[in-house]
């Protein structure tokens, strides 16, 4: 039941606005996160916003699973 | 959930590479450890993305992956959906409800007998979507189901709130949300179930942030906040091992492009506002204090127990299946009795086998 996702604002009316979603554009309440500009990210549960979101974070993200991966290979190779 | 580009591809969330780089970590921590660990994914989503991604065949033998109460729909007692049902059948009110509830036994009935019976019982996809059917249909009392964790009630509140401001009477919730912290402090008093590490649910702690976990951390239990990708679960298993090893014991945040420290405020705001804690009735496990919301004084009248004099806090039906110790981690579900046999997803006699997120509906599925 707690699923979200990562959507693009695409754009914003007042409190609501549009997100994108796979390519389809859905309607979102942005109630719970305060002011978002079209080109934001944000975490999308049940037709509101949850939180906004930093593609950056993600990016960061990827590179410490490489790291786990690069640590992992140096440990194999008994270095 | 990451947008289909960062998906399968080299590099993205489901690596291979990666993954069996985590798993050879995982694997040497858990030789040094030297005994059995077992570590409990609180959240359903995740006993789902586990189940549907077999992440359990990357775990090394020693470490043990088991289900919490973390499915909102099968935590949700019988008394809860009898008096759903009963509101629906009555002609008294629609009922609106996320489509996961519809299946999930009462005592007497399902929401979808309750349709089948004449009720007006309609499936949403939002808390807004029943604000609109009453605002759309002043004639009419419309009724969310108001059940979720602390990802949803903000959801609930925000909309509760909304009708408040339009003056829409015809709109009420009956309340079954609950906060997961305190299931966590229940589960280690009981200490049925042995819990060397917590996998904590990466979109409650959106809302929450990392904090509420201290409570737990400080009695011992490692907690790690993961995201829901395959390498998000692995890597947060593998951080959780790690702290066992050291000797650690702290809430750590894997799924930081998400949960921030302190949460979403404005969303605890809106959530503190419209509700307010209270003892809520936990299928299976009973009565934990402070793990419900109720609703708070100034918005009292927009609860649909108190309008329609319903009672949603009784205890359990007895019907033979063990999803009180499945919830509780205790026993595996092919353990049950019925598991399989009088329980499946097709004739599912407890929750945990309705909701895709239960956990013997997960087990059923990744027997193939």
């Amino acid at each position: 039941m707690c699923l979200a996702v990562p959507v693009k604002v695409v754009s914003v009316e007042g409190s609501t606005g549009k997100v994108d979603v796979s390519g389809n554009l859905v309607k979102a309440d942005f109630t719970l996160v305060g002011d978002v500009r079209p080109g934001d990210f944000v975490i999308l549960h049940a037709g509101f916003a949850i939180q906004k979101y930093d593609p950056a974070d993600a990016e960061e993200t990827l590179r410490i699973f490489r790291e786990i991966e690069e640590a992992e290979g140096a440990a194999e190779r008994g270095e | 959930m990451e947008t289909r580009t960062d998906r399968s591809e080299a590099g993205g969330f489901e690596d291979a590479g990666v993954a069996a780089s985590i798993a050879a970590a995982m694997g040497r921590a858990a030789g040094s450890l030297g005994r059995r660990v077992s570590i409990m994914e609180v959240c359903g989503t995740h006993t789902m993305e586990i189940a549907r991604n077999g992440l359990k065949s990357f775990l090394p033998p020693s470490v043990r992956l088991v289900s919490g109460p973390g499915c909102p729909v099968c935590v949700t007692p019988d008394a809860y959906i009898d008096a759903a049902c009963g509101l629906a059948v009555s002609g008294r009110a629609m009922v609106a409800t996320f489509g996961d509830m519809l299946r999930v036994p009462g005592s007497g009935m399902s929401l979808e007998q309750a349709r089948a019976e004449g009720g007006d019982v309609r499936v949403v996809y939002s808390p807004q979507d029943a604000l609109r059917y009453a605002e759309a249909d002043a004639s009419r009392e419309a009724v969310f189901l108001g059940v979720g964790f602390e990802t949803t009630a903000p959801l609930v509140a925000a909309t509760v709130r909304k009708a408040a401001a339009a003056g829409t009477g015809n709109f009420s919730v009956l309340p079954g949300n609950k906060t997961v912290p305190p299931a966590l402090g229940a589960l280690l008093d009981d200490g049925e179930t042995e819990i060397d590490g917590f996998l904590c649910p990466g979109h409650v702690s959106v809302i929450t942030g990392p904090e509420p976990y201290g409570a737990v951390a400080s009695r011992g239990v490692p907690c790690v906040i993961a995201g829901f990708e395959p390498l998000d679960i692995l890597q947060a298993v593998l951080m959780l091992l790690r702290q066992i090893l050291e000797g650690r014991s702290e809430v750590e945040v894997q799924y930081f492009r998400a949960v921030k420290k302190g949460g979403n405020p404005l969303a605890q705001s809106i959530m503190r506002e419209v509700f307010e804690p209270c003892d809520s009735r936990w299928r299976g496990i009973g009565v934990i204090p402070g793990s419900g919301l109720g609703f708070s004084p100034a918005y009292r009248e927009f609860d649909a127990a108190a309008r329609f004099g319903l009672a949603a806090g009784g205890p359990d039906e007895d019907r033979g299946c063990s999803c009180g110790r499945v919830l509780k981690g205790a026993i595996e579900p092919a353990e049950c009795g019925l598991f399989g046999a009088a329980c499946t997803p097709e004739h599912p006699r407890g929750p945990c086998m309705v909701s895709s997120e239960g956990s013997c509906a997960a087990a059923y599925k990744s027997m193939g």
